[in-house]
């Protein structure tokens, strides 16, 4: 793992970004960057760690999203104040889908999850106190600073910084206590796992529902920022696509790998879509697909391992770990 | 109203075989290699430009288009058996499942960029009239469509069942290794199975295309009908799938017209959650 000392160093950098890179695009790009990283270190909880390859997330996404904005406009909570409600919705719905498709394994559990959100985006899409095929929108004017309805995005930048400090924090916590150990023992061989007495079903439950939690709370900040949501941003198969793809760019189960990820793939995204316009988005993905085949064919493992594992072997060449 | 009901399920049967004939491609990719193609809609939707293509350049039906995209389709499976996926089969489940979905991602909208968003449809009189059996209207271009697909998934499950091919091809399912020793190259058969399977895929794309609307969009609907089709059947069985996608046809259409076509996915989408919760082998497969 890396060093104490580097630890620091990082959180300045994070810390001071926006003054370095002040331009409005620039301080956007990060506040970006900092969104995704939230979702997909959530998601990589449960795919990075158990090994369970969820492409169903944007379900968990949607539930903090319209959580934010239904608030809003059935209780004229600000958006924020929504949060809490998308997060016991989105534990709920966890548990309900989780208990059945958590018995799926490999790719069985993958499909399963495709249905599950696309299920989820065709059925809110015909709801129509969920805002139908249009979505829900935020407050239009800010009418208190709890509305966090802000023109610049340093406060944006600022605020998920916090949350996905905390985010780590949380997925550090549990990557060092029981619930880690488990979740990897799982990860390599359930059976293996299972034999040894390991509370396999208990310990995927677990995972799915805090996974779940906290990829709300992205969604909830996607409402908060945005000020909108519609089926296909708030619920749409790319959603969960990204979160997967960040995460295994930068390194399935590592703390950083989704940071990475985001770090990477959002800059893309966001530069093409600026230089190309209107077919950008068509480009766009083109080169997110190429990456990502790129990725599994050459180096599965995500670009932080091996550079982990140079780090490691300089730190210590008496005893080389296994990475 | 009864023979409103036949008609349904005549014109839901006919779907549905068309339907089996691409997901019996997904199956057999499964039954060879555990792997599962999360490109295999993306492949039919291709296979639907090959046609609005071969309609455009050239002013051809279906005759030539059939032919066209199963060749091109085939070289294309084949092409991403040899480039991507013989170095991901035996990779982590993650880099599986990266890399076919990236492939999706990839063919979607490399078919977005290129031909872009809108809708394109073939002109109906390609395949021109209707057919009346009785009381039932069936539309030539839909009866043409369930007929060839039947054809092509019937002769799929005779080379796998009946040819020394097909038996060379079991034995690598088997055991690749076993195989191996007794001469079988399992690279070559694992890269025929992948050009039979996105064949089927370019055959049941041209023949949808004659009367469905072409999108770079189509491709994700279709992979959850193969999905729903081949976990329904079972996974590694062609008639499992040819069953399951004549069932799936008539389920689409008759809730597509009992309750409204909005609602058809729904349903569709909920029967593949419900018979992964309950029977995740397939209602004929084993466990």
């Amino acid at each position: 793992m890396m060093k104490r000392a580097a630890w620091p160093i990082f959180g300045i950098i994070l810390l001071g970004y926006p003054l370095i890179f002040s331009t409005p695009f620039q301080k956007r790009l990060g506040a970006l960057v900092l969104l995704y990283a939230i979702g997909a270190s959530a998601w990589n909880i449960v795919g990075g760690y158990a090994g369970l390859i969820s492409v169903g997330h944007a379900v968990f996404f949607g539930c903090g999203a319209y959580g934010a904005l239904a608030s809003y406009k059935y209780l004229s909570l600000p958006p924020i104040g929504g949060l809490p409600i998308g997060v016991v919705v989105s534990i709920g719905i966890a548990a309900i889908v989780g208990i059945p498709t958590l018995r799926l394994s490999g790719h069985y559990f993958s499909m399963a999850t495709i249905a599950v959100a696309e299920l989820a985006r065709l059925i809110v899409s015909n709801i129509d106190w969920l805002g139908g095929a249009q979505g829900l929108s935020g407050p239009p004017v800010p009418r208190t600073l709890l509305d966090l309805s802000f023109i610049s995005a340093l406060p944006y930048y600022y605020l998920f910084l916090g949350v996905l400090a905390a985010v780590l924090a949380f997925t550090r916590q549990m990557e060092r206590g029981r619930l880690g150990y488990y979740l990897r023992a799982i990860h390599d061989s359930e059976r293996a796992a299972r034999s040894l007495g390991a509370p396999v079903s208990r310990c995927k439950l677990y995972a799915y529902l805090m996974s779940a939690a906290l990829t709300a709370i992205a969604g909830a900040l996607y409402a908060v920022m945005f000020g909108f949501v519609d089926p296909e941003s708030g619920l749409g198969i790319l959603i969960s696509v990204k979160m997967l793809i960040m995460t295994a760019l930068g390194g399935a189960g590592l703390l950083l790998g989704p940071l990475v990820g985001a770090a990477i793939l959002v800059p893309l995204e966001e530069l093409s879509n600026s230089f190309l316009g209107g077919v950008g988005a068509g480009v766009t993905f083109v080169v997110y697909g190429a990456i990502i085949v790129v990725i599994a064919r050459l180096q599965p493992g995500g670009l932080v391992r091996p550079v982990l594992g140079a780090l490691i072997e300089r730190s210590d060449k008496v005893v080389r770990r296994p990475c | 109203m009864f023979s409103t009901l036949i008609q349904v399920i005549a014109g839901g049967l006919l779907l549905g075989a068309v339907y089996a004939l691409f997901s019996s491609g997904l199956t057999l990719i499964w039954g060879m290699m555990n792997v599962i193609n999360f490109a295999h809609g993306d492949f039919v939707m291709l296979g639907m430009y090959v046609a609005f293509v071969v309609w455009t350049v050239m002013g051809g039906g279906p005759a030539a288009a059939v032919p066209i995209a199963a060749l091109a389709l085939a070289s294309l499976g084949i092409g991403c058996y040899f480039v991507l996926i013989r170095h991901i089969m035996r990779g982590p489940m993650l880099a599986q499942i990266l890399g076919t979905f990236g492939l999706a991602l990839l063919l979607r909208y490399s078919a977005f960029w290129y031909f872009g968003t809108s809708f394109r449809t073939l002109p109906e009189t390609l395949v021109g009239g209707t057919l009346l059996i009785g009381p039932i209207r069936i539309e030539s271009s839909r009866l043409l469509a369930g007929v060839v697909a039947l054809v092509i998934t019937a002769c799929l499950h005779l080379i796998l069942t009946r040819t020394a091919l097909g038996s060379r091809m079991l034995a690598v399912a088997e055991d690749a290794t076993a195989a191996e020793l007794m001469g079988i190259r399992p690279d070559r058969m694992q890269a025929i199975a992948w050009g039979l399977a996105a064949g089927a895929t370019g055959v049941a794309g041209a023949l949808i295309a004659n009367f469905f609307y072409v999108a770079p969009s189509v491709g994700e609907t279709l992979a959850i009908v193969a999905f729903v089709t081949v976990s329904l059947g079972g996974f590694g069985s062609v008639p499992g799938a040819l069953a399951a996608g004549l069932l799936i046809g008539i389920i689409e259409s008759v809730s597509a017209y009992a309750i409204g076509a909005i609602y058809k996915d729904i349903v569709v989408y909920a029967l593949f959650v419900l018979v992964l919760w309950l029977r995740p082998a397939g209602l004929m497969g084993n466990a």
